[in-house]
């Protein structure tokens, strides 16, 4: 059952003096259509600038869409900052990368991981009490967690209580936004771990962004590949990594460490990531692709529909 | 070259609107401090009379035609009469315009021409005694406020010693304490800015100066620590006009000198509220032409500046 | 960290001065001799002790043989008093123009920037002036007009900081959460922000205090039979040749008491909070 669904959903940001200047704006997510099942992961993956972060924020409603739909539960998402869409933060949450910043430092743990029980009036003093202690518990913290502050806990620490924080209303989806990228890699695996247990137990969707093609493998059902704001890969998980079709996709894969059944030689990708501000021409890949053609400079490849559940964007594999 | 219109553009729209702010302020503000009929005809009026003088003044129009009408009038000028002279506002203020201005352009000159020297002093001779007891003066100096300082100053060389006259503004002898007064807290802002400012340009240029051959320590300060800590300065004197100007009101009700700042204390006590009116938008006026004139002038001397101010927002 | 211990000698004094300021404040019905509006005709105009007065009146007496150290002492509560309140008023009034400002953007937020710059752009004192002069004077009125020293600074400060704390931060995970917008702003970012807002105030206080000496000095701001330190010096410029101990009192306590300020206002900014100007 779907539970999340981007149509065609576009963000564009304008830049430069709106008074007096030009009225530039730069596209930080195009045409971007995924979907999230009810109890599944859909990873998203692509290097910075992406627009990966942007789409999740555009999936909770954090922000607007200039076209283009967002489908939580089969309804469209009200307006951000409506009492509706206040509402609707209780089955719909985000994990944050920056720990630290997200918990406000005067809070304790516990009344971090009550404050959504508060304002979404849940339940009465006692038993938000006990709920907090079985969230704890769920993440993996104690009870002596309870009167700490954020700045007394380690950075995986921090990440359970935001955890936990997004769970205490009962959400059916979550939006992890680079969740574990600050973590060290022995933190990664407990928290990514964590995440799969608690996803099953509750039956979760999770939108999972990271740039670390590994994280999302291991917890994705699903992938989902951006390079400038555009999908230009996506399929089951598996048949992503192990037969991936976009050269950009290829070098990812290509580019995760000791990879049983990956390729053999190793694929560079040569440059930065380009500024979604100067945007080539054509294939938006081109300039760092080894195998440009005359065509992928002039016309940009359509995202071609291959299978019920693939889709990959690239002239190679539509004219090949 | 770039053009500075897209700089001072957005500047100039802002001081405009400023000074739109003020005047309708002040306009909504008179006109909720009390019925003017009741407050000019008094409270014992006859309700005939108040009817015929809200209508010789417009004041039966709906508000808004009061508005643009008195927005019309101080386009051209025309700000009311003052009730207390019974001559027009704008007039009463323009007369006494010379002699605020005599005590603040010379009050200005002294700012620079002790603050300047002195910081640079102190900057040159850095840490030594000069510099340290120069340093805690100026501290006293700014700090102190105007009213106190000129009330010392005529307690010390008027009462004490009978060097000036403690008021008035007749002999060239009362501009003397007056000016001093005014002057010295700015002198010792500029002071305390230009030993700070020469004292970064000059640690940035004893490599240059060391390495360049022939070129002479004065020289370097003349030529290169001045210029570099001038346009900050000038910045500075437009950051201070404000307080001058209020400044300036204490120092004239201090010396009874019968400048604007006297005349502005004396309304406020009469409520005489056209006079008010007019010396309110005159410091408004003032003031955001200054901010202007100071804008433009970086903008002109710091072409990056202007660039990057523009990229930024 | 052992730079943080460090306090030298001026900061020292300037507090210990600050400190006896508060005390007087707080302690003037205690420690005022007279009342101070008891006239004492036979001793009218008397010098201090030790200047050819009597030890009954220590600073001297004025014109009508009201005792001058009662009258500084009331004086400094008064000011103080006054100071206090129209603090409160200001950071509260710059805090939540600020805040909504930060939160509404767009028109609100232009608006509130233009009536920031121009209140930045006028001297307080001129505004003051003008608006005693269209309200006329009475002391809850003069104490709310004290209140609007300095609000746009506190505006400036407040809104930086909720914009600070905005998207990125705690402000905007607890906004994710679903919390109204009033919840994080009176929850979250204003605690987050007292501190640095109290530090702000420290400079306003005494600010206000100078201001007001001076409105009072003039005759515009509090009145007879209430003294201030403003008034104090305002009455003693008229005996300035015969009674000059009724002019320098006050004024040696508005001396030391601006010069402590500045010394302790320094410290306050490069200790606690480097970024406020
Ligand atoms: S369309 Fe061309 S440039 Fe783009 S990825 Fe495919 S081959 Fe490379």
């Amino acid at each position: 059952m779907t539970l999340l669904q981007l149509e065609k959903v576009s963000r564009r940001y304008p830049i430069g003096n709106t008074v007096f200047g030009s009225r530039k704006s730069l596209t930080a997510v195009d045409q971007v259509s995924l979907e999230v099942k009810k109890g599944q992961t859909t990873g998203v993956v692509g290097e910075s600038g992406c627009g990966k972060s942007t789409t999740g924020r555009l999936a909770l409603g954090l922000e607007q869409a200039d076209s283009g739909h967002v489908l939580f539960e089969g309804k469209e998402l009200a307006a951000s900052g409506t009492r509706e869409w206040r509402l609707r933060r209780q089955r719909m949450q985000l994990v944050y990368q920056d720990t630290l910043a997200a918990l406000d430092r005067r809070m304790t743990v516990g009344d971090l991981i009550a404050e959504p029980l508060v304002i979404h009036e849940i339940g009465d003093r006692p038993s938000r009490r006990q709920r907090v202690l079985d969230l704890l518990q769920a993440v993996g913290l104690g009870e002596h967690h309870r009167a700490l502050y954020p700045h007394q806990l380690s950075g995986g620490q921090r990440q359970r209580v935001v955890l936990a924080r997004a769970l205490a209303p009962s959400p059916s989806l979550l939006v992890c936004d680079e969740p574990v990228s600050a973590l060290d890699v022995s933190v990664q695996a407990q928290i990514v771990n964590l995440l799969v247990d608690l996803q099953q137990d509750l039956g979760l969707g999770i939108l999972f962004i990271s740039h670390d093609l590994r994280v999302v493998r291991h917890v994705s059902d699903r992938i989902v590949v951006m390079y400038l704001g555009q999908v230009v890969e996506d399929g089951r998980a598996d048949a992503v990594i192990d037969q991936p079709l976009h050269p950009y996709t290829q070098a990812l894969v290509s580019a995760m460490p000791r990879l049983p059944g990956g390729f053999d030689h190793y694929l560079p990708l040569p440059g930065e990531p380009p500024s979604p501000t100067e945007r080539p021409s054509g294939c938006p890949f081109h300039p760092r692709c080894d195998r440009a053609k005359d065509i992928c400079r002039q016309t940009p490849p359509e995202l071609l529909t291959l299978g019920p559940e693939r889709r990959v964007a690239c002239h190679l594999v539509s004219n090949p | 070259m770039t053009s500075l219109l897209p700089y001072i553009g957005p500047k100039l729209l802002r001081a405009a609107l400023s000074i739109i702010v003020v005047v309708t302020l002040t306009f909504f503000v008179l006109r909720a401090s009390g019925d003017p009929a009741l407050q000019i005809l008094g409270p014992g009026a006859r309700a005939p009379d108040l009817a015929a003088f809200r209508q010789q003044w417009g004041l039966d129009q709906p508000l808004y035609v009061q508005y643009l009408r008195y927005l019309w009038g101080a386009l051209q000028g025309d700000f009311g009469n003052s009730m207390l002279a019974g001559k027009p506002a704008a007039e009463l203020v323009l007369e006494r315009m010379p002699l605020t201005l005599a005590l603040m352009l010379p009050a200005l000159a002294l700012n620079v021409l002790i603050g300047i020297p002195v910081g640079a002093y102190a900057a040159m001779h850095r840490d030594s005694w000069i510099d340290r007891s120069v340093m805690m003066l100026t501290v006293l100096c700014f700090t102190v406020p105007s009213f106190v300082l000129g009330l010392l100053f005529i307690l010390i060389f008027s009462v004490t010693f009978g060097l000036f006259p403690s008021g008035g503004a007749d002999k060239w002898q009362s501009f003397v304490l007056p000016v001093l007064t005014l002057g010295t807290g700015g002198a010792a802002v500029i002071a305390r800015f230009t030993r700070s400012a020469m004292i970064e340009v000059l640690s940035q240029l004893y490599i240059v100066a060391a390495s360049a051959k022939g070129v002479t320590w004065r020289q370097v300060i003349y030529h290169h620590a001045f210029p570099n800590a001038i346009i900050p300065i000038l910045t500075l004197l437009g950051l201070m006009l404000g307080g001058q100007v209020a400044g300036a009101v204490l120092v004239e009700n201090v010396f009874g000198w019968p400048g604007i700042g006297q005349l502005l204390v004396i309304s406020v006590g009469n409520r005489d509220l056209a006079v008010v009116q007019v010396i309110l938008l005159l410091v408004a006026l003032t003031m955001t032409s200054a901010n202007l004139t100071m804008d433009l002038l970086y903008g002109v001397v710091d072409p990056r500046l202007r660039n990057a101010r523009q990229g930024s927002h | 960290m052992q730079k943080k211990l460090q306090i030298d000698l001026s900061t020292l004094l300037a507090s210990l001065w600050l400190c006896l300021m508060l005390l007087t404040a707080v302690t003037a019905p205690l420690i005022a001799p007279h009342d101070i509006t008891a006239m004492d005709l036979r001793h009218r105009l008397s010098p201090p002790f030790g200047f050819g007065g009597t030890v009954v009146h220590l600073f001297g007496s004025d014109d009508l043989g009201r005792d001058v150290a009662s009258r500084l002492y009331y004086s400094i509560r008064t000011s103080l008093l006054i100071a206090f309140g129209a603090t409160v008023i200001s950071v509260l009034v710059g805090t939540a123009i600020g805040f909504i400002a930060a939160y509404f953007k767009g028109i609100v937020e232009h608006f509130l920037l233009l009536l920031i710059d121009v209140q930045a752009s006028l001297p307080f004192l001129i505004v003051a002036l003008a608006m005693l002069a269209f309200f006329g004077n009475s002391l809850p009125l003069f104490v709310a007009l004290m209140g609007l020293y300095g609000w746009e600074r506190n505006a400036r400060l407040a809104r930086g900081l909720a914009l600070a704390a905005g998207s990125q931060g705690y402000a905007g995970a607890t906004r994710q959460l679903g919390a109204h917008p009033l919840r994080i702003y009176l929850r979250h970012i204003l605690p987050n922000s007292a501190a640095t807002l109290l530090v702000a105030a420290t400079v306003t206080f005494p600010e206000i205090i100078l201001v007001e000496s001076g409105l009072s000095f003039l005759g515009l701001g509090v009145q007879p039979p209430m003294t201030s330190l403003g008034v104090m010096v305002g009455t003693g410029r008229e005996y300035i040749t015969r009674a000059p101990w009724m002019l320098l009192a006050p004024s040696i306590v508005i001396v030391l008491t601006a010069v402590a300020v500045s010394v302790l206002g320094d410290y306050l900014r490069d200790k606690l909070d480097p970024t406020l100007t």
